[in-house]
């Protein structure tokens, strides 16, 4: 390989320095994200040309100093060790001219390792908003590296930059020496001398932000226009995900059908269209829901409007052992728990970010709706309370509040179970606010897509193949020549239907028989699919006619007692497991690639369907 | 004096952090001594507060404010 050759530059500073803006600027998708083994840090990459050399740009992780504040970031900073083979031959530091102070607090430090620097001063274009000047000529000549100017909102200097690196002679110079390098007060003390020479305020100005601020975070308004915004995006996340996802649905369901007449009927032909694309099908149909969750989120974060909700839901989330930033997986779990999950990475505090991810997925998502409405309509009466609240429509609201207390109770619960291994603070930067990078905020929808397909999408296929098999083969030998799983016949005799049988007695005292055993696991593919299942099993030929379906459940009768199977209780019962168990193994494998461990996606199965079984057991056994 | 004492509208310089765990993480992020530090938010239910440290905006816990000290700026310092 050619790699070792190729001069390695890596663009450090601290968070919401605009590094991540200059990076997409200059490479744009040619972007390579690798993962550092036994972390959850993601490093981007990417080789850049500049007059026909060759350079790889590496992203480190936005910080304030080498000193690692946790696991993960103890890992992403081994690249400077003197021996490590990604060790950078360039650092290219980028420094909020608005913040010089802080900002050149970890320059100092990088300046010591032996590697040649440049210095970026970036947005300069707010730093003169609020009144500050700086002598960036003087700063050259102080610190004796090269000094630029830019602006990686819109892109400016970007050549300079380029010139810089081909330019550099990659020899070091350390402009800053301290006798104890662990000395805090005297690095800043140094700081402040050089900034005495090469920053004038000239006047004190008030930058938009100052005035926006007591607004955003209003005891009143803040929360106001907080929960006005979720609604907004909830509304736009459903209405925009579902054209493409019905788009997504229609175009399996045809590719399916095209394999069904081209091929022999076969035991294969069955794998690809029920198993494959099936499967496939239940990766590629969340795509919509997580890109435009990403979009909305990300213009969030983007602005800056993201740490303002952290800080004034902090004191609330915090009794409950999560954290201000534990907000925003929350509510996305709302949508769907995956695009939340993936969200968490945001909370730096670990045991924040372990309770936040065990909990989200109880928060009702979009694929519960399904089987709460069918559930709903098979046995809760069409009455309306006080001429006009629908009791369905309450049932359903219930079912969400019901979902967000089992979620806040349980973090509650393993904040007393889970220790606290790293330091627990909230000391968070809020940064200036601008508009949105658009650039920036759809190479990260884009990004985050395909980390799902490829990663979480590889354990959905394989499991969604298991299903498949589970469903179509049994173990009497003439089911195995029958290869239609679609025949409700044929389904009873398959594995699944002897799983639903043996776990008949165990799911009894919920009020469940044997065919909603079946139901419950094949939905463990996705909630949803639990419709599909019922409308199998009572042989209904389109299993979005819900009205059929409803029908056949609501005059299925117990062939001893001759009283509905759907009663209340029952149909209670059964909202209830759907509310609290963890039916979506798309969201166990994201767990498993958010946390590198089986034990927490294993933990949040067996806590989930715990939870599920006891509850539902009670709900069974208090209205039989 | 620590910076949970100090109200809207007054300016303080700080003197020291205190012992604590999040000691270097607050000085690394600027809160040392000879720093100018305003109050500039108050979250709805006191807590977190947010600063105004030598320029740019810092949100800590009541707890961890606690823990820097400070004393109020007198003009002729210098």
């Amino acid at each position: 390989m050619s790699n070792n050759t190729i001069k390695k530059v890596a663009l450090c500073g601290n968070p919401n320095c605009g590094k991540s803006s200059l990076f997409n600027h200059l490479t744009g998708l040619k972007q390579k994200i690798t993962n550092i083994p036994g972390t959850t840090i993601d490093r981007k990459s990417a080789v850049i040309h500049i007059d026909g050399t060759q350079y790889q740009l590496i992203d480190t992780p936005g910080t304030y100093s080498v000193n690692p504040k946790s696991k993960d970031e103890e890992v992403a900073l081994d690249l400077f060790k003197p021996n490590h083979p990604e060790r950078p031959d360039l650092i290219i530091y980028v420094a909020d001219a608005h913040n010089l102070k802080r900002n050149l607090f970890y320059f100092s430090q990088l300046s010591e390792l032996n590697i040649p620097i440049i210095l970026l001063l970036n947005m300069v274009d707010v730093s003169k908003a609020a009144g500050i000047d700086i002598d960036t000529a003087r700063l050259e000549k102080e610190l004796g590296i090269p000094v630029l100017e830019t602006n990686a909102r819109v892109g400016t200097g970007l050549g300079d930059i380029e010139k810089a690196i081909s330019g550099t002679h990659f020899t070091t110079h350390y402009p800053f020496t301290n006798e104890d390098k662990s000395d805090i007060q005297l690095r800043y003390e140094r700081i402040s001398g050089l900034l005495k020479k090469i920053v004038h305020q000239k006047s004190k100005r008030q930058l938009i932000t100052e005035r926006i601020d007591p607004i955003l975070t209003h005891p009143l308004w803040g929360y106001l226009i907080f929960l006005t915004l979720l609604f907004v995006i909830f509304q736009s996340v459903f209405w925009l995900a579902e054209y493409p996802m019905q788009g997504i649905e229609y175009a399996f369901d045809n590719i399916g059908q095209l394999l069904m007449d081209v091929l022999p009927e076969n035991w294969f032909r069955s794998l690809l269209v029920n198993g494959i694309v099936a499967g496939l099908a239940g990766v590629v149909v969340f795509i919509p829901q997580i890109a435009i969750l990403f979009f909305f989120m990300g213009v969030l974060e983007d602005t800056g409007y993201m740490a303002r909700v952290s800080f004034i839901m902090d004191k609330i989330l915090r009794g409950l052992g999560l954290s201000g930033k534990s907000i925003v997986p929350l509510i996305s779990g709302v949508a769907c728990a995956i695009p939340a999950i993936m969200a968490t990475r945001n909370i730096e505090n670990w045991k924040d970010r372990i309770i936040t991810i065990l909990v989200t997925p109880l928060m009702s998502c979009s694929a519960r709706l399904p089987v709460y409405t069918l559930l709903i309509s098979v046995a809760i009466p069409d009455v309306y309370l006080m001429g006009i609240f629908g009791l369905k429509g309450l049932v359903l609201l219930a079912m969400y509040v019901i979902g967000t207390v089992g979620s806040l109770v349980s973090a509650l619960v393993f904040k007393f179970i889970i220790r606290q291994t790293r330091l627990n603070y909230f000391i968070m930067e809020l940064p200036v606010y601008h508009p949105p990078r658009w650039k920036n905020i759809g190479l990260q929808v884009i990004q985050k897509s395909r980390s799902f397909v490829t990663e979480a999408g590889k354990v959905i296929l394989i499991v969604s193949i298991g299903l498949w098999f589970l469903a179509s083969y049994g173990p009497n030998p003439k089911t195995a020549s029958v290869l239609e799983p679609t025949e409700t016949a044929q389904l009873e005799t398959s594995y699944a239907g002897q799983f639903g049988k043996v776990i008949e007695p165990v799911i009894k005292p919920l009020g469940f028989n044997w065919k909603i055993g079946i139901a419950l696991l094949t939905s463990f593919a996705a909630r949803e699919v639990f419709v599909g299942t019922m409308s199998t099993i009572y042989s209904v030929e389109d299993e979005n006619n819900l009205v059929n379906i409803r029908e056949k459940m609501t005059n299925e009768r117990d062939p001893v007692t001759g009283k509905p199977v759907y009663s209340i209780a029952v149909v209670l019962s059964l909202m209830i497991f759907y509310a609290f168990a963890m039916q979506c193994i798309s969201t166990l494998a994201v767990v498993f690639k958010e946390t590198k461990s089986l034990k927490w996606p294993l933990i949040q199965l067996f806590y989930m369907t715990g939870l599920a079984y006891v509850a539902s057991f009670v709900v069974y056994q208090l209205l039989s | 004096m620590v910076l949970t004492d100090i109200q809207k509208g007054d300016h303080v310089v700080i003197i020291g952090v205190k012992p604590c765990e999040i000691r270097d993480k607050l000085m690394e992020m600027g809160c040392v001594p000879g720093t100018s530090v305003r109050l500039s938010l108050k979250a709805p239910l006191g807590d977190p507060i947010a600063f105004d440290i030598d320029g740019y905006c810092l949100s800590m816990r009541k707890s961890e404010a606690a823990q820097i000290e400070v004393e109020h700026f007198v003009e002729d310092v210098k």
